[in-house]
């Protein structure tokens, strides 16, 4: 038994140092230095989902139905792995349009409806208030076993009045709490730093005790999870409570149950709250997207272990407390304390959020457009209204928290924490198909919206509310075993004859078949007004780039009605901000801009609700908002600029490239420009040379008969070479035309490539034993048949041997002549003795008119000067033939080589060789 | 006895223009690249250069642009005589300090009054 002043002091100054944290997050927003701009705190707020149902009731459920607890888990996690696509839009859209709930939401998305509103936050009030029930019978029950426990005895749970129930003192704290650190803003879609700071703080809080609680289990009190687990396995009643199979529904429920989480986590009010309306950057989205999952993936990593060992222990204690019971039996002092704080923050995290979503909602979406209505509330002159809307709030708090502790204090036994918690998410649900399919579908409208919520909700109170009282006996049980007066296919766990689903499953099921169904049947085949139309527009296309800067009023009213419109509801400092921005210095007879008109109505609905902003901004203007046709004009001509954007992009892309090949091609051409000038000058110099000489001599002839005849002779054989030159230069330049323009005409004919060498060295045999070249002669084949004109080939050879002649060694001169097969063709190499060629002037070689530079220049003038043309010539012949023609080094006789390879003719064909040739 | 320095790499060129000035009067060396121009110019000192411009090694610009350098050559007078025709190497080689271009092939006549001309004006 443990003193129970100890216990109370203890929650009670945990609670205080909840106050403390959110005063000083307060401050430092206040100082501009936000303790929640950080997508970690975004996350362990987001936390905020594991409440006392997570804290206590997994293991409960686990010790029950197996590992299924995690699907309400894994369902979360599916949904913040999309929470980049869906959550940002829905941040851009409640920015955007000061969006303070998910009534709100719902609201805003069909036409700022204010009916739909209501019915959301009626939804939401009756759908959470047993989830904040469950949140304070966690808090009794854990209360009680902390202090009343005595192992191996039942328990008493229920109190004897609520004076002496501690979760009714926790309410009422709580209640001070909210409304402190809840309502400090009429905005509601501004932030509550403070609430936030405080609810990241208790997501930590609640982390550490389960851990340590399972580190506990598992290392203290057996030896690690080996022992653990063979313990399990020697009792087999264990093995099959806690396998897969005992999930109830079978793999139907699991999809079941993923799904329902799924949904609840993004339908719940105070998970909106954290992730939507909480947000301060939409940047945390991505750090949250895995940091939450992973939170639940720690917080679950012993809920297995802990019923396990509950279950060992085999008291028959409440698998729910098996936490707090399982240290306490071992006699720990300290760590049932630790656990019951655990328990705490988890559950007051969660009655804090809900709440104040919940105030929201009743003040903006229940009472308000409910005062509006009423005449005279609009022409009071008490001022400012704002205050009266705080009250209302603060009075909206106090009352859902008091409604919570009455079902908790009333009908809170009769059901288990995992019926309760499931049942509200069944209800949550329900506000999914609306929301989600309001984000992206433009043709939903209010009234497909509102049936299919309604009929949604009545499936879901027919299948789980009334089985539930049902059950508790509160209702005559026949109605579940044969349906109401008798119709048996109404029967409420098996409606329309659907049998054997588990509950959950089964009236998820139907609940949102009929609230999908109604919601598109109902859409497709109804009208929507303009302003549903464009809201709808608005909220499809949230993430286009450009709408949020759209003015969408078009209506007139002069700005000092629009100032004693917002003085009245926002009170005068927060009226000052709203205009400050929007031409401060202009009278109030003047009218309004639509930038003005659009930004009032802004802050009216962070204060209202966009349901009652807008009636209170159409009482004073006249005109109407932008119609849908408006919109989508918008949309169009901003989704026709950036496509119109896209493709001058893509033009201009296009045209940078058109002008680059343009410049290259133009490079291209001056280049060849350049190349045909020079050697147009090089053709002409080439020419003059022997011109030159043969003029000269000319002209000494003419102006001197008086030579002797041996110079006579001497210098008109002068004339006659030089003019030989002069032919066969022309010839050349004109066979390098022909060769260029592919005009060459060559007569080939199947010939022996040995027996022209043979020939063309006959030729050479003079000249070269003129100049004194030795030469070498090696054939490696008898025959070697080629395709090729016998003129120009000869010609070829003469002219890689003259060349030879021109490389090799100027004293010894050798040069060497080796024809040999090659592969399928042949090669004639005619290598000499000379320096070798340097590998950059290889191919330099064959360029037209090069001169290779005479190393021994000036010293020999024997040496014959060429054109410059022969190899360009021989190697375009070559290539004409189809084979190569190049010069490399290190050959039998050390100096340069020039090779020619030629292909082997084709086996004796019956088709002329010359069609092999033809171009 | 003037003296003509006749640098040229196409033998049958300097073969006619060695009969020309040697007829015209005037003793006659001959090289046929730059490198033996320049020696040539430093060891005898002749009184005028006919200078190719297509020359092995040194060429013809370079010769001029070294003897305009060299303040012992800086009068010397010098006829390009070559086969580049183009307006532009004219321009350069006149601007070079030639003094004067004579494109190939060449009036012999005009080519031995040129002569005379430029080294009567010299003495």
């Amino acid at each position: 038994m443990r003193d129970d002043v100890v216990v109370l002091v203890i929650a009670f100054g945990y609670l205080a140092l909840l106050f403390v944290i959110a005063a000083w997050g307060d401050r430092r927003a206040e100082q501009g230095r936000s303790v929640i701009g950080s997508p970690t705190v975004y996350a362990l707020s987001i936390a905020v989902y594991c409440t006392a149902w997570t804290f206590y009731g997994s293991v409960g459920r686990a010790a029950e139905a197996g590992p299924g607890f995690l699907l309400i888990y894994l369902g979360p996690t599916l949904a913040m792995l999309m929470a980049p696509l869906v959550i940002r839009k829905m941040v851009r859209i409640a920015t955007t349009h000061r969006i303070t709930s998910i009534a709100d939401f719902i609201s805003a998305r069909y036409g700022k409806s204010a009916g739909l509103g209501a019915l959301v936050a009626l939804i939401a009030l009756v759908g959470t208030t047993p989830y904040i029930a469950l949140q304070l019978k966690a808090i009794t029950l854990s209360h009680a076993v902390l202090v009343d426990y005595v192992p191996e005895s039942p328990m008493a749970t229920a109190e004897a009045s609520f004076w002496t129930d501690r979760s009714f003192w926790v309410a009422l704290v709580l209640a001070v709490f909210i409304i402190l650190f809840g309502t400090r803003h009429l905005d509601a879609s501004e932030r509550h730093e403070g609430m936030v700071a405080a609810i990241a703080f208790e997501s930590l809080v609640k982390l550490a005790a389960f851990l340590a609680v399972g580190i506990f289990t598992v290392f203290v009190l057996y030896q690690g999870p080996g022992d653990l687990f063979r313990q399990v396995a020697a009792s087999p009643a264990l093995t099959d409570a806690l396998s897969l199979e005992s999930v109830p529904g079978g793999a139907l429920g699991w999809v079941g149950m993923l799904v329902l989480a799924f949904l609840a986590f993004l339908g719940l009010p105070r998970q909106f709250q954290v992730l939507v309306v909480e947000n301060v950057d939409e940047r945390h989205i991505q750090r949250a997207a895995w940091l939450f999952p992973l939170y639940l993936l720690v917080i679950n990593l012993f809920v297995i272990p802990i019923a396990m060992a509950g279950l060992l222990g085999g008291s028959g204690e409440d698998p729910d407390s098996f936490v707090l019971t399982l240290p306490m039996a071992a006699g720990v002092d300290g760590l049932p304390v630790l656990v019951f704080i655990g328990g705490l923050s988890a559950a007051t995290g969660m009655m804090i959020v809900e709440t104040i979503a919940l105030s929201t909602m009743v003040s903006n979406q229940l009472v308000m457009p409910l005062l509006l209505r009423s005449r005279h509330l609009h022409r009071g002159h008490s001022g400012s209204l704002a205050n009266r809307v705080l009250g209302i709030r603060r009075v909206a708090i106090l009352g859902i928290l008091l409604l919570g502790y009455s079902y908790h204090a009333l009908i809170g036994d009769a059901y288990s924490l995992v019926t309760i918690g499931l049942v509200s998410f069944a209800a949550v649900a329900q506000f999914t198909p609306a929301l989600l399919i309001g984000l992206y579908w433009r043709g939903a409208n209010r009234l497909g919206a509102g049936l299919g919520m309604s009929a949604g909700i009545l499936v879901w109170a027919w299948t789980l509310l009334i089985p539930g009282f049902a059950q508790s006996g509160w209702l005559n049980a026949d109605l579940l075993t044969q349906g109401p007066i008798g119709i048996d296919w109404l029967r409420p766990y098996a409606l329309f004859g659907l049998e054997d689903w588990d509950i959950y499953t089964h009236s998820l099921f139907w609940s949102l078949a009929a609230n999908i169904g109604l919601l598109i049947g109902v859409s497709l085949f109804s009208r929507a007004s303009p302003l549903e139309q464009t809201q709808a527009a608005l909220f499809t296309e949230a993430l286009h780039p450009r709408l949020d800067q759209t003015s969408l009023w078009r209506g007139h009213t002069l700005r000092g009605e629009l100032r004693a419109l917002l003085d009245r509801y926002l009170g005068t400092a927060a009226t000052q901000r709203v205009f400050a921005d929007h031409a401060p210095d202009d009278a109030d007879d003047q009218s309004a801009s639509t930038a003005l008109v659009a930004r009032a109505e802004q802050a009216l609905a962070g204060a209202l609700g966009n349901a009652s902003a807008r009636v209170l901004i159409d009482s004073v203007v006249r005109g109407e908002a932008l119609d849908l046709d408006a919109i989508l004009r918008i949309l169009d001509t901003t989704s026709e600029t950036l496509e119109m954007n896209r493709r001058l992009e893509q033009k201009s892309r296009e045209l940078a490239r058109i002008g680059q090949e343009l410049r290259e091609a133009n490079d291209r051409l001056r280049e060849l420009d350049r190349l045909k000038d020079e050697f147009v000058a090089m053709v002409s110099h080439e020419l003059r040379t022997p011109l030159t000489s043969i003029r000269a001599f000319a002209e000494i002839l003419r102006d001197n008969r008086d030579l002797t005849e041996q110079r006579r002779e001497h210098f008109l054989d002068v004339v006659v070479r030089e003019s030989q030159r002069l032919s066969r230069l022309i010839e050349e330049i004109l066979d390098l035309a022909r060769l260029e323009s592919g005009r060459l005409t060559l007569e080939p004919h199947r010939l022996d490539l040995a027996a022209l060498t043979r020939q063309a060295l006959d030729a050479m045999h003079h000249p070269l034993e003129e100049r004194g070249i030795a030469l070498e002669i090696a054939c490696e084949v008898d025959t070697a048949e080629v395709i090729g004109d016998p003129d120009r080939l000869e010609q070829v050879i003469i002219n890689l041997i003259d060349n030879a002649g021109k490389f090799a060694d100027a004293g010894m001169p050798r040069i060497s002549l080796r024809l040999t097969r090659h592969r399928r063709g042949f090669r004639l190499a005619v290598a000499d003795n000379g320096p070798g060629i340097d590998e950059s002037e290889r191919e330099r070689v064959f360029e037209k008119f090069h001169q290779l530079p005479h190393p021994d220049a000036g010293t020999t003038r024997s040496r014959p000067r060429g054109s410059g043309l022969g190899l360009p010539i021989s190697r375009g012949i070559v290539a004409h033939l189809g084979g190569r023609l190049w010069i490399e080094n290190d050959c039998d006789l050390g100096g340069a080589c020039l090779v020619m390879e030629l292909p082997e003719a084709p086996a004796i064909s019956p088709t002329p060789p010359d069609m092999l040739l033809s171009q | 006895m003037a003296r003509v320095l006749v640098v040229d790499d196409e033998p049958n060129i300097v073969l006619s223009l060695e009969f020309l000035m040697e007829q015209a009067g005037f003793e006659v060396t001959t090289a046929e690249d730059g490198e033996a121009a320049l020696r040539l110019i430093a060891e005898s000192a002749p009184d005028l250069v006919l200078l190719d411009i297509s020359l092995p090694g040194i060429g013809g610009f370079e010769v001029l642009e070294r003897l305009r350098g060299d303040p012992a050559h800086r009068h010397l007078p010098i006829i390009m005589l070559t086969a580049h025709g183009r307006e532009v190497e004219r321009e350069k080689g006149l601007a070079l300090g030639a003094d004067d271009y004579i494109t190939k092939p060449f009036s012999t006549r005009a080519l031995v009054d040129q002569v005379r001309a430029l080294l009567d004006g010299d003495t």
